[in-house]
């Protein structure tokens, strides 16, 4: 399997269900079980809803989804252009959250981290945040 | 969704269905709140049997709850979590603070 496909998509909240349900119907070109489904969907809504509320802090913004399939696993990029990360290490600890006044619960980038089968993020401050994920879909 | 109190056993049951996540979380919030805030229950449930999804917004969005409910002295508890959501919330240990309830038989 060989294929690809770009999505980009204003920053606004409604656009997490949209965005996973989009790499959830490309991936399914691997026919993934239902779990492996849930692992994707659950890690692009995490990393989506990162660039809405900490990359943009909630305002307008742009962010690129670029996916490709390579023979039996799904290549996933995350893309903004807002503020970046300062300490990536620290934002990757389970339970942090710059932003507990708003009910996070700092487990996102875990999250990513552990249903997916690879994950890095690089981030520029005030140039923007990238996160790249893999999943193998099992035969 | 659906809020639902019980007068005589001072219970309040809160439905979710759909998708949990930080979008959908607002509006739950607001309602749960609203609830606990006007019923002051003894015991909360929050039941998930029409969640087809949740992200860890859930996870936020249930605490900030429980927190709200607590400052009252009320308990609370969770029942019809399916296996998906049930991933997301073992991941921080939230069983131990907010335990599953016996699940009951559907009639």
């Amino acid at each position: 399997m060989d294929n690809e496909m770009k999505l980009e998509i204003r920053s606004k909240s409604c656009n997490e269900a949209f965005a996973r349900i989009v790499v959830a119907a490309f991936a399914s070109q691997l026919d993934p079980t239902l779990e492996e489904i849930a692992d994707i969907k659950t890690a692009v809504s995490e990393a989506v809803t990162n660039s809405i509320i900490h990359g943009y802090d909630s305002k307008d913004g742009v962010i690129h989804i670029n996916c490709k399939l390579i023979d039996s696993s799904i290549e996933i990029e995350i893309i903004d252009y807002g503020k970046g990360i300062e300490n990536i290490d620290v934002a990757k600890q389970p339970l942090y959250t710059s932003k507990p006044e708003l009910d996070r619960s700092g487990m996102g980038f875990t999250i990513m981290e552990s249903f997916m089968d690879f994950f890095s993020v690089e981030s520029i401050v005030g140039m923007g945040t990238k996160i790249k994920m893999r999943k193998e879909i099992k035969k | 969704m659906l809020v639902n109190y019980e007068e005589h056993t001072r219970t309040l049951v809160i439905s979710f269905d759909g998708e949990i996540d930080h979008h959908s979380c607002a509006s739950m919030a607001v309602i749960s709140d609203d609830a606990i805030k006007k019923y002051l229950p003894q015991k909360l449930i929050f039941d998930f049997r029409g969640v087809k999804f949740m992200d860890s917004a859930g996870i936020g969005m249930i605490i900030g709850r429980y927190k709200q409910l607590i400052r009252f002295g009320g308990k609370a508890e969770m029942q019809n979590v399916g296996d998906d959501v049930k991933r997301i919330f073992n991941m921080v240990g939230i069983f131990k603070i907010i335990p599953l309830a016996k699940e009951k038989e559907e009639v």
